[in-house]
């Protein structure tokens, strides 16, 4: 893998970066309202409007707006919120690890169960499993996110009491280190927060993490049919291969190449989904966040999320794509 | 343009196996019949629900709450309305939005693919580049952006969808003109001095229909769904318009005790979508095009 693969394609993560600011702070400024009135409320004088727009700089022209603002995002500052009235990054900073928790947990559910259903199904095609599964993965990925949320919720929390409604932690939340709080209570050694932690989480991730598990699913068992139907799967199986290693240590890892390229993807899908999972189950990451400030017209709040989120997306499928280059041997080994 | 007469015939063809697997598989065909049936309910919706005043602006406080039965199989909300008569009201909303979409993105997107896939050079550069960057950001997190920006109702929700959807048809539209644009005709009639514009539009975009049709039938489905989703969150369709995702929003203040309002409403949602998505997955199989 060259060096220069990786300057190019960092370069061009900075234009789409740049364009992402330029699209979102454009189509912020057209929200109606006046951002200066809203902080201030209707018992504000003009003169005090006008101090504030003055202030916040809304009175110069547009394009120097957004040359003030791409300076202040190069020093880490994303304007005041109008709600919180802290600085938006410090916002964002403090509910981001949530977000973060939610995604990857919901991420790697996706991946664990849907690896094996996947092999499974390849395994026993046109068997009970396989239907099972297609039609798990059909339901999947129709199903509304917000509604799935709302029935699990009606289920394992008011009726059967198995799991929290809302929220992240019900006690006091474990020492702070990476703010992830299931990792912090493994690092502090802190079980009763792990478990606290670990109830709450798993009604949301299961909302989060269907349609992607079901994606998953269909793609390696797609992948799996092929590769049973390759020379190195016949010739090996004839050779009396333990079939195991064949299926794991062979096949998976040549299927299991095509997924990789589609977690990026479906990354980016979690990313927008979690505004609805995490109104559902008031889970307070950037997403509620998010939707708050786009309700409440908070513009300088909601240009923060949004850059956050693609950045988040970009960066993901930057590491995926290395990823995929590092381990494919025949992109890997070629000098 | 001998090539192009001989791969209709090919066509043609195929088109008869192509329907015989497509009515031997039994999903697709509960695929189609869901969506006939969404189609049907959506244009009768005055005749087929039992209380059709509910859909707007009714009260009828003695009946409010009233758990499905007989009477009102869905249950009634908070006024007495009839869940059953505001779900089917509904579903007119939702294909609407659904197709008005479609439309919108498919008449950007494609256009703007086949310019930059056919004429390349700083078209192509611009073009692609500004699909990179849009699609940069998931497309629910970009429409909720648009449509607060537009403020929350039915008509900016469904541009702020548009917004966020028209890339993935120039991405479409591109790459199928890639792939065209070497084939035999196109390099025949480029020999014979065709003009680009006659080639683009009655060589190159028929050939696409295909994809274009699968494409579009399976995204139905998602842009109900993303519909849905700002309906929810209070920033598609205001009340008292019976959208489905907003009547789910106002249901879950009801919870648990009143779980008929929002569940139905989810049920209707699920059902659509599930029956696009059949149908879009039998197409593909009809029609043999690979789509993401």
């Amino acid at each position: 893998m060259s060096l220069y693969f990786t300057l190019r394609r960092i370069s061009h993560m900075v234009l789409v970066l740049l364009g992402i600011s330029i699209l979102i702070f454009f189509l912020a400024r057209i929200l109606p309202g006046d951002p200066a009135r809203l902080t201030l409320g209707p018992e504000a004088t003009k003169e005090q409007v006008q101090n504030l727009r003055h202030q916040l700089g809304l009175d110069k022209p547009i394009y120097i707006q957004y040359y003030m603002f791409l300076k202040d995002l190069m020093r880490g500052k994303l304007g005041v919120s109008l709600i919180t009235k802290r600085d938006v990054s410090k916002d964002l900073l403090q509910r981001f690890p949530a977000t973060l928790e939610l995604v990857c947990f919901a991420m790697t559910l996706a991946i664990i169960i849907g690896i094996p259903l996947g092999v499974e199904s390849a395994l026993h095609k046109d068997k009970f499993i396989d239907y099972f599964s297609r039609i798990f993965a059909f339901t999947g990925v129709s199903m509304p996110r917000f509604w799935l949320g709302i029935m699990l919720q009606l289920i394992f929390a008011y009726v059967l009491s198995l799991f929290p409604l809302t929220g992240r932690i019900s006690g006091m939340p474990p020492r702070h280190i990476t703010g992830l709080y299931i990792l912090d209570s493994i690092l502090t050694g802190n079980g009763r927060a792990f478990v606290d932690s670990l109830s709450h989480i798993i009604l949301p991730a299961t909302t989060l993490s269907l349609s992607p598990l079901a994606q998953i699913t269909r793609l390696i068992r797609a992948n799996m049919i092929e590769q049973l139907r390759k020379d190195y799967t016949i010739v090996s199986r004839i050779g009396g291969m333990p079939e195991n290693l064949n299926i794991y240590k062979f096949m998976l890892k040549n299927a299991f190449m095509s997924t990789l390229t589609i977690i990026g993807l479906l990354f980016g899908w979690m990313l927008g989904n979690a505004f609805l999972v995490e109104t559902v189950f008031s889970w307070p990451g950037i997403a509620r966040y998010g939707v708050n400030s786009v309700l409440r017209k908070d513009f300088n709040a909601v240009i923060g999320v949004t850059l956050l989120v693609g950045f988040g997306y970009i960066t993901v499928n930057f590491i995926v794509d290395l990823l995929y280059r590092y381990l494919d041997p025949r992109i890997r080994l070629r000098k | 343009m001998k090539n192009l007469s001989q791969t209709k015939n090919v066509h043609k063809g195929n088109i008869s196996r192509a329907l015989y697997r497509f009515t031997k598989s039994p999903l697709s065909l509960i695929g189609l019949s869901l969506v006939l049936m969404m189609v049907f309910i959506a244009i009768f919706a005055p005749f087929i629900a039992p209380y059709p005043e509910d859909a707007k602006n009714a009260v009828h406080f003695k009946d409010m709450f009233q758990p499905p039965s007989l009477k009102h199989p869905f249950g009634t909300d908070e006024v007495g309305r009839d869940v059953l008569s505001r779900v089917i009201f509904g579903s007119r909303i939702s294909l609407m939005l659904g197709v008005i979409v479609l439309s919108i993105a498919v008449l950007i997107g494609v256009p703007l693919g086949l310019l930059a896939g056919y004429f390349g050079g700083i078209v192509e550069t611009i073009i692609m580049r500004l699909t990179d960057i849009f699609l940069s950001i998931p497309s629910l997190v970009l429409a909720l952006a648009v449509s607060a920006a537009l403020g929350p109702n039915l008509r900016n929700s469904m541009i702020a969808i548009s917004f966020s959807w028209w890339p993935w048809y120039a991405r479409l539209a591109y790459g199928e003109t890639l792939k065209i644009k070497e084939e035999e005709f196109v390099e025949a009639d480029e020999s014979l001095g065709v003009s680009r514009i006659y080639i683009a539009l009655r060589e190159i975009l028929p050939n696409m229909t295909s994809s274009l049709i699968v494409k579009v039938s399976l995204d139905l489905g998602y842009a109900i769904l993303t519909g849905a989703s700002l309906g929810f969150l209070g920033l598609g369709a205001q009340p008292p318009t019976p959208e489905w995702g907003t009547l789910i929003s106002l249901g879950r203040t009801h919870l648990p005790g009143m779980w008929w309002l929002s569940t139905f409403p989810g049920l209707a949602i699920f059902v659509t979508v599930l029956g696009f998505n059949l149908l879009g997955d039998g197409l593909r199989d009809f029609f043999d095009v690979e789509v993401e």
